[in-house]
Formats: C-alpha cells, sequence, structure tokens
C-alpha cells in the first residue's frame, strides 16, 4: 500500500525517525523554555552547554574511564554547576537592565565556549562509542529500530514529563514561577530567590548537558555540533510559545515528525520547514501555539 | 536599552559632532594614502552596515538578530544583475538596494508585532530562512558565491576597476548613508521615534500610529543594510553565503555595541576595530571567534556604553 | 604605497627589471599558506599545511635563494580569502598562494591570481572547473580533484561488483557535482543508479536518508558529501546495520583525519581514493614520522602531502629560472617534471593538472590495525594517466 507514493513501511519507518529527532528537539528546547520561561533569558549558550555535555561524557570515559550510565548522571551535574557559575558571576548583573543584554551576553559566552573547544580539538569530531548495552537494534518489519534510538525516545519522554511535573504541580515549581511573576513579594516570604535563580539556571543548562550525552553516541561529537542546532531548537521555543513548558514539549516532538516527513517528501526543505511554520505560526498567533501575550 | 537614555542630545550641543563628522570624513579621505584602500572600502561598508543597524536599535530599540538577510540579499541581487544581466554598476547597487528595502517590508511586517527578544528570536528565525533559500538557489552559486562580478564603468565614464574611482563611490555611498540617518534621526520622524521608545504607551495615546513608525524605521535600517550590502559586492567582485550566514548578524551586533549604541559614531568606530582585528588577526584566525565572544562578554557586562558612549561621557556632550 | 609619488619611482625599476633576466622580486620568495585553520577543514589542511610548507621549504637545498613564509585563515569563507589574497599581493608582496581548501575560496583566488599575475598552487580544493573551464595559466591544481574522486572511487567499485548505486548527496554545488560525476561513470561502466537523495548541507541526522538507502537495496550507498556530513552519516550508518546487512558505504570524498575521527569499527570496510597514504613506502613512512613530530602527533593527509610536493616543486621551478614571476613561474612547472619522496614521479599538463597515481584504499578492520594511523589497505594503484580527466574533456581554454 502507498501513501502518496511512499510505502506505507517506509513511511512510518521515517515517522519513528522524526519521533527520535523530536526528542532532541524536545530536551533541549525545554532547557531553553525553562530558563526562558522563569528567568526572562534567552540562553544563547544552550547550543554550546549542550556540546559540552557530549565532550565531558567523552572526558569521563577516555580521562576517567566512567562509562555511559555513569555519564548521564554526572554529567548533567557538573555542566550544571558550570551553568550556575556563569549565571552567578554574569547573568545576574544583568538582570536589572533590559533583557536583551542577556542575550548578548550568552551569544558572546557561546563563542568563546565554542572557538576555545574548537581551537583545541579541530572539527572533524570525536568518536565516542554506543554502550554496549543498547548495541544492535531490532527488526519491526518496516524498518531496523536500532535499540539506542528507541532509548532516546524513552528517556527523553520521561525526563521531559518529569520536568513539566514538577514546574507545574509542585510546590517548588509553583515558588518558581511566582518569583518569576513577583521577585519581591516572593522574597518577603522568605523564599530566597537569587538562589532558586540560580539553580533554575542551573537546570536547564543540566538538560541541555543531558541532551549532548545523549547525542554523543549517534553523532559526531564536535565543537560546533551545537551551534546550527541552537537556532532550530530557538524555533521551536518561539513556536511552541516561549515560556510554555508542555509547549516546548509537544512542539519539539511535533516538529521532529513533521521534519522526518518533510525528509521522505522533500527532502532539500527539510532545514527551513521550521522556520516556515515558525512565521505561519507567528502571523495567525504571535505568542506562540501554548503561549500567553506577555 | 538604557544607555541610549542618558546621551539625550542637548540643545545647541552639536558643534562637537560636527567636528567628529568632519574627523571621519577626513579619516577616510586621507587614510587610503597610507593604509591598504580595498581594507578600508571594507570598513566603510561595513561602518555603514553598522549605522543602519544602529538606526534601529539605538533609535527605534530593536534588536535584529537577523540584519545579515539584508546585507546579503542586495550582494546577491546587485552581483547578479551585474554580472547575469549586465547592468551598470549604479543600477546594480539600487536594484540590490531595492530587493533589501522589499525584504525589509515584508520581514518587517512579520516581525514588528513582536518587541524586544521576540522580534529578536524571530528576525533571526526569519534570517535563517532567506540564508537557506540562498544555498539551495541556483543562482547564488550556493558555497561558492557568485565570482568574477564586473565592476563596470560608473554613468559609463568613471572605470571602477581603478582602485582610486573605487574607493571614491565607496567614500561617497558611505558619506552619503551617514548624512541620511543622520538626518532621519533629527527629523520630525526621528523624533516620534524616540518618543516611541520612550514610552510606547504614551505615544500611542498620542495618536501615533506606533506600529507603522516602527515598520517604517526596520525599512530603512533594512535599505541602508542593503546599500551596504550591495557597494560591498562591487568591492571584493564576490558575493557570498557569508554575508546571509547568522554569524554576520552577530558580528555587526558586536560592532555596534562596541562602538556605542545608539551614538552617533559609535556603528562606525565598531567597524573599524572589529574589522581591522579581523584583518591582523587573520595569522591566527582560530582565535578570532574567542576574541569576538570576549569582547561582547566584557561590554555587556562593563563596557556597555561602547567606546563613543565612554568618549562622549567623559568628554560630557553625546557623540 | 598607492601614491603617485612611488608609482613614477617604481618605473624606471620596472623597466631595469625586465630588461634584465627574471629576478627575484625584492630579493626574497614569498610563500603564502592560505587555508582553513579554525573550522571545518582544519584537519585536513589548517595548521598541518603549515608544517608541510615549512618541511619542504626546509628540505629544499635552496642555493642562496631567500624565501619566506606566511599563513593566515581564510574560515572558509570567498570574501576573507580573497581580503587576504589581494592583500598579500597588493602590500606583503607575497609571489604564491598554496593549499586553499574550499572549492569557492579556491575559485576566488584563481580569478585574483590571474590578474595579478603571480601563482596559485591549489592543494585543498576539489573542483575540477580549475583545471576545467576556469583553467588559468597562473594556477595548478595538486592532489585531487571531483573528476579524479568519482573515476577512480566509482571505476574501481563497479568493477568489482558494486553495480548498483543509491546516492546520498549533499544539496549544494560540490555534492551535485560529486554526485554527477560519479553516476555518469557508474553508468558508463554498466551500472545502475536505483535512487538519490539529497540532504541539506550540514545535517547532523542522517537516519531518514539512510532508511532510504537501505530500502532501495542498492548493494553500494554513494555518499557525495564531504567532512562532518560523511562522517556522521557513516557513523549513523553503523548504527543501523547497514554495513551488516549486505550494503556497502562509498565515501567520495573522504580524508585520512575522517577516519581519525571516525574510528576504525565505524569506518571499517569504507573504500575511497587517495592520491597519498603515509605508509606507502620508507621516503612517505619517514616523511610521515618528521610531519607527525611537528604537528601533535596528527598524520599527514594527501592535502597537507601535496602542499609539500608543490612547494618544492615550485621551488625547482624557481631555481631553474632565476626569478619567481607567477605566469613564468608556472609554465616553468609545467615543463620540469615533478619528482618528490611523497608522490613519485610525475608531470603538470597544459591545462595546470598536475598527474600521479592515485590509490583506491579500503579501511582497515580494527583487528587489522597494527599502530597508529595504520587504516588503509591499498586496493589498487591507477596510474597517473588515467587516474585525471583526459585533457580533451575539460573544456580549458588553455588547450589547443
Amino acid at each position: 500500500m502507498e501513501i502518496f507514493g511512499i510505502p506505507t513501511q517506509a513511511l512510518f519507518g521515517q515517522l519513528l525517525i522524526g519521533l527520535i529527532n523530536g526528542s532532541f528537539y524536545a530536551l533541549l528546547s525545554l532547557g531553553l523554555a525553562v530558563i526562558f520561561g522563569l528567568l526572562n533569558i534567552i540562553n544563547f549558550t544552550h547550543g554550546a552547554q549542550y556540546m559540552m555535555g557530549a565532550f565531558c561524557a567523552y572526558f569521563l570515559l577516555t580521562k576517567l574511564g566512567i562509562g555511559y550510565w555513569w555519564a548521564l548522571a554526572v554529567t548533567p551535574l557538573a555542566v550544571g554547576i558550570i551553568g550556575m557559575v556563569i549565571e552567578r558571576l554574569m547573568l545576574a548583573r544583568l538582570y536589572k537592565l533590559d533583557h536583551l543584554y542577556g542575550l548578548l551576553l550568552t551569544f558572546g559566552l557561546a563563542l568563546i565556549i565554542q572557538g576555545l573547544f574548537r581551537n583545541e580539538y579541530g572539527t572533524s569530531g570525536i568518536p565516542y562509542a554506543l554502550p554496549q548495552e543498547l548495541a544492535g537494534g531490532h527488526n519491526l518489519g518496516f524498518m531496523f529500530l536500532p535499540n539506542y534510538r528507541a532509548w532516546v525516545i524513552l528517556a527523553s519522554i520521561v525526563v521531559c514529563l518529569a520536568t513539566w511535573f514538577m514546574i507545574e504541580k509542585t510546590r517548588l515549581g509553583a515558588y518558581l514561577r511566582a518569583a518569576t511573576e513577583n521577585p519581591q513579594l516572593v522574597q518577603a516570604f522568605g523564599i530566597n530567590v537569587p538562589r532558586m535563580i540560580t539553580l533554575t539556571y542551573g537546570f536547564g543548562v543540566a538538560l541541555a548537558a543531558f541532551a549532548g550525552v545523549m547525542a554523543a553516541p549517534i553523532y559526531q561529537v564536535n565543537p560546533l555540533m551545537g551551534a546550527d542546532l541552537i537556532i532550530v531548537v530557538f524555533a521551536v521555543v518561539v513556536i511552541g510559545g516561549m515560556g510554555s513548558i508542555m509547549g516546548s514539549i509537544v512542539t519539539g516532538f511535533a516538529l521532529g515528525l513533521i521534519e522526518g516527513l518533510t525528509k521522505v517528501f522533500y527532502p532539500e526543505a527539510s532545514n527551513t520547514v521550521i522556520f516556515i511554520i515558525m512565521a505561519i505560526v507567528l502571523m495567525i498567533k504571535p505568542a506562540g501555539l501554548f503561549g500567553t501575550q506577555r | 536599552m538604557s544607555a541610549v537614555h542618558e546621551l539625550a542630545p542637548r540643545a545647541g550641543g552639536f558643534a562637537h559632532q560636527r567636528i567628529a563628522a568632519a574627523v571621519m570624513i577626513a579619516f577616510f579621505a586621507l587614510a587610503p594614502l597610507v593604509a591598504y584602500p580595498v581594507f578600508l572600502m571594507k570598513v566603510m561598508c561595513f561602518a555603514l552596515f553598522a549605522c543602519a543597524f544602529n538606526l534601529l536599535i539605538g533609535y527605534g530599540g530593536l534588536l535584529s538578530f537577523g540584519h545579515a538577510m539584508f546585507l546579503g540579499t542586495a550582494g546577491y541581487a546587485s552581483a547578479h544583475a551585474a554580472k547575469a544581466w549586465g547592468f551598470p554598476p549604479e543600477f546594480a547597487i539600487l536594484f540590490g538596494t531595492a530587493c533589501s528595502a522589499l525584504l525589509g517590508f515584508v520581514t518587517g511586517l512579520l516581525a514588528i508585532r513582536r518587541q524586544g527578544i521576540y522580534f529578536a528570536m524571530i528576525t533571526l528565525a526569519l534570517a535563517q530562512m532567506v540564508y537557506f533559500f540562498y544555498l539551495q538557489a541556483p543562482f547564488t552559486g550556493g558555497e561558492d558565491g557568485i565570482q568574477a562580478v564586473p565592476r563596470g564603468k560608473l554613468f559609463g565614464l568613471l572605470d571602477l576597476n581603478n582602485v582610486w574611482a573605487m574607493y571614491a563611490l565607496v567614500f561617497a555611498v558611505f558619506v552619503g548613508g551617514f548624512l541620511l540617518i543622520h538626518r532621519a534621526v533629527h527629523s520630525p520622524f526621528g523624533q516620534v521615534l524616540k518618543a516611541i521608545r520612550e514610552n510606547e504607551a504614551r505615544a500611542l495615546s498620542l495618536g501615533y500610529d506606533v506600529n507603522r513608525y516602527k515598520l517604517l524605521a526596520y525599512v530603512l535600517s533594512a535599505t541602508l543594510a542593503g546599500l551596504a550590502g550591495a557597494t560591498k559586492v562591487l568591492v571584493f567582485e564576490l558575493a557570498s553565503l557569508t554575508d546571509v550566514h547568522w554569524t554576520m548578524s552577530g558580528e555587526v551586533v558586536l560592532m555596534v555595541l562596541l562602538g556605542g549604541l545608539g551614538t552617533v559614531f559609535g556603528p562606525v568606530v565598531g567597524a573599524l576595530i572589529i574589522i581591522s582585528m579581523e584583518n591582523y588577526l587573520a595569522q591566527i584566525g582560530s582565535w578570532v571567534t574567542v576574541v569576538q565572544g570576549v569582547i561582547f562578554v566584557i561590554c555587556v557586562l562593563t563596557f556597555r556604553r561602547g567606546v563613543i558612549g565612554e568618549l562622549g561621557r567623559l568628554i560630557g556632550k553625546p557623540l | 604605497m598607492f601614491s603617485n609619488r612611488s608609482i613614477f619611482a617604481a618605473a624606471p625599476l620596472a623597466v631595469a627589471a625586465s630588461l634584465a633576466q627574471a629576478q627575484i622580486s625584492d630579493g626574497v620568495v614569498k610563500i603564502g599558506v592560505l587555508s582553513d585553520m579554525s573550522s571545518l577543514y582544519s584537519d585536513i589542511g589548517g595548521g598541518g599545511s603549515v608544517v608541510a610548507a615549512r618541511m619542504a621549504i626546509a628540505d629544499f637545498p635552496t642555493k642562496g635563494i631567500k624565501v619566506e613564509l606566511l599563513s593566515a585563515d581564510h574560515l572558509n569563507k570567498p570574501d576573507v580569502g580573497s581580503s587576504i589574497a589581494r592583500q598579500w599581493y597588493d602590500v606583503d608582496k607575497v609571489d604564491v598562494i598554496v593549499d586553499v581548501p574550499t572549492s569557492s575560496v579556491a575559485l576566488a583566488i584563481n580569478q585574483i591570481t590571474r590578474e595579478k599575475g603571480k601563482a596559485f598552487l591549489v592543494s585543498g580544493a576539489a573542483s575540477s572547473d580549475l583545471t576545467g573551464k576556469a583553467c588559468s595559466p597562473n594556477t595548478i591544481h595538486w592532489t585531487y580533484d571531483t573528476w579524479m574522486l568519482a573515476n577512480g572511487t566509482g571505476n574501481a567499485i563497479v568493477k568489482t561488483g558494486g553495480d548498483s548505486w543509491y546516492f546520498i548527496t549533499a544539496d549544494y554545488a560540490f555534492g551535485l557535482a560529486l554526485e554527477r560525476d560519479t553516476e555518469a561513470v557508474v553508468l558508463k561502466n554498466g551500472g545502475k543508479v536505483l535512487g538519490k537523495v539529497r540532504h541539506p548541507l550540514n545535517a547532523q541526522d542522517f537516519s531518514s536518508f539512510l532508511l532510504q538507502a537501505q530500502a532501495s537495496k542498492a548493494k553500494i550507498i554513494g555518499l557525495a558529501n564531504a567532512g562532518g556530513d560523511t562522517t556522521n552519516a557513516i557513523k549513523q550508518a553503523a548504527e543501523f546495520g547497514i554495513v551488516k546487512g549486505g550494503q556497502n558505504l562509498a565515501g567520495l570524498l573522504v580524508f585520512l583525519s575522517d577516519i581519525h575521527g571516525l574510528g576504525l569499527d565505524k569506518a571499517q570496510g569504507l573504500i575511497f581514493t587517495e592520491t597519498f597514504y603515509w605508509d606507502l613506502n620508507d621516503q612517505t613512512r619517514g616523511f610521515a614520522r618528521r610531519f607527525a613530530a611537528a604537528n601533535s602527533g596528527k598524520y599527514p593527509t594527501m592535502v597537507q602531502a601535496g602542499v609539500y610536493s608543490a612547494i618544492t616543486h615550485y621551488l625547482k621551478a624557481v631555481t631553474a629560472l632565476k626569478g619567481d614571476d607567477g605566469t613564468k613561474v608556472i609554465a616553468k612547472m609545467k615543463e620540469l617534471p615533478t619528482d618528490d619522496p611523497l608522490f613519485g614521479k610525475g608531470t603538470v599538463r597544459i591545462d595546470g593538472r598536475a598527474l600521479h597515481p592515485a590509490y583506491l584504499v579500503e579501511v582497515k578492520k580494527p583487528s587489522e590495525s597494527k599502530g597508529p594511523y595504520d587504516y588503509y589497505k591499498i586496493r589498487a594503484t591507477i596510474p597517473a594517466d588515467q587516474a585525471f580527466r583526459p585533457l580533451s574533456e575539460g573544456g580549458c581554454p588553455l588547450v589547443k
């Protein structure tokens, strides 16, 4: 059976691939949305932090012999801490100013981090092995699904939903959301707002690093891996509604699917389709699909 | 952005600006006798680009992160016109500029609805779309770019292959563009823009169609950025993807930030510094991005007024 | 500089210079290595090209000729590259520019070099237009080009049974040219092309395209792309069990540094064409060891070896001519046969194409590799006169 000239088998295969890519988009845009939604900072460094996550996994493996599974836990912590240091030392000074300065600062930081890594490691990429437990795959009939890719979808959904739950449904999340809207009042209630902000930024960065570790076995670990990806993720966040956590998750997966379909029917446009959708969404609903006017 | 508010021009305080303008014009007129003219032409094109960008951020209060699309569009249009259609240089430049103006109008309609960070993100994504279009469109030559663009004879008389003739043209374009921006800023239009930037709600309540003014500023900025781009391809006889890549958008932000957001001469100085740095650091090209990043960070944290802004504060008058 | 005074002052000197036999301009031969030092191709050319250039100058018995070396990073951008080239030629009096990976930059430099009558030795760029419709009396194209890659790899693979192909192509001029040339070779040799898919440049994820290639059941999946795209595709092909499923990957432009970046377990079995491998003979091995010592342990790619070879031949021509006028030196380089420890004996054709043998290589399995950078098995040697496009087919105006 064929749909639009493509056999259904192939189509399902492509949709599944799209879902896998969507997982990365969702994870990354989640981190960005958390940071923007709660702190009003556009974290341009997100791509570089994703890259640092992948490199950190590589260092852990080659210098300390720490394998993939531990890296999944350790890397987000390590890179998250670096993120918190950045926030304390530099971003915190900019909160009183126009938010655009935060964007410019993180942009500059991204240039520095990527430039330094590139000087040191070149751009050919560094191999990082698939963890043995996840090697191989299953033949699903319509395609061969590598186990690792299935794991990516699973892990991504779990992390996204856990984050969403924590922010929207727990008390901690409520404090965070309140602190964004009225920091003075929340501070007056005795909650250490600056510390919460630092931790939130660290958490968003940790999400990026987590995505980096997930990416290391399948995409080449190279200093520029986050550079072009970040702009796509921005588009995802804008479409989803810039502060909406659920919006980013849903849009991330949805866009992965749409991009997957585009690759089948008109692959040359697979890079642009996200931006075209963004332009359309902005014309119809400027606040984004799930966003609220700010 | 806050740096601009401190530099409100005071009545009768323009003499120092005229002096500064004279210094700038003299510099560009005489420098080619000692420095490499092609380098200076590059600086002037980028200075115009930066001034156009500054018009939008410094006076309109809108940070566009996609201005490269105007530089590049005009460049490609003008290169194609000169090479494939045989346009003489003055028409090629005009055509390129017109194309940028049109793109500015279309993207402006989409982007103006939002402000601040949203505006920046939208312009970034729109520019990325434009980039991918040019990457694939056959007429741009993709990665190769449009090579061997003929400079031609200006008005049928002046052979632009002579480096002095070309220099004179670029100089005229730069000074003309600069003066145009200056006129626009100090006109009633400029005053309304300033009012919108300082308090949009009040301007709206006074009956000004805020969106229309912002769109006009955006299109003007796009047009002048296009003028810079169209002239630049004639200087280098080459139009390439570099001019539409998002890193170019980042560079112009850096130039204006370093020079001084919202100042009159800041963008020119910023362009001069950044282009010189790229030129003289070409030997250690791999460090250029790191240095640019460091300058960004330092400027944002401690040097927000930029070179000219600090200078202006030192002498107590806005520059 | 350009002031009127200096033009008049230079006039009598210029007359004197042309009256005397060809002379070395300002007494020194200045060589400029223009490469990508910091981005996509920095491992293929980059700093290594500068090392190779230095070695070439040091190894050459210069007999009284002063040689200076400059280098710069063109960042893969034609406008940066052409600015640097102009400045080098006009201000710094550079006589010859070497390397220049990235065809778009090389084409721009080709044009400028011709305008200014200097010399240009291309090692890094791939476009066969440089010896075709854009050929110039001031340019020599060393090391490789798209025609050689397509023919070397395509021919050899079809002859050994790989007669059904599926292309995964980077959707830009270089990728399309590579696909077109390889497809022509495959069809000429009786093979079939079962399909092709175009991917955007710098696509991170190839799973979708690989899936389509897998579904086509073609015996050979041709990767008409380069750099990060190729390595990403190869890495992900391993993940999807493509090679295990019986299909083979053919890289159309792969370098030693790419294999190093991938690792043998992912790259094993890959077949492609190169014109230099460090482990060919004692001379190349000796060179590689000295090179690696000066280049942080990284072994030379064919581009870097090409820089060494090109400069060696250039200096030979300059010595014979006792002058460094660009057009004249290039003409001399075409007269003299080439002979260096890396590429062996060869010639330079009238269209500017340097001819030397090419090698069809296969990447070893991890178990077969005995030392650092021990990556290739040589499957076949393509003699110099067959490896490159025949003179008559190029469309070069210099060929009468």
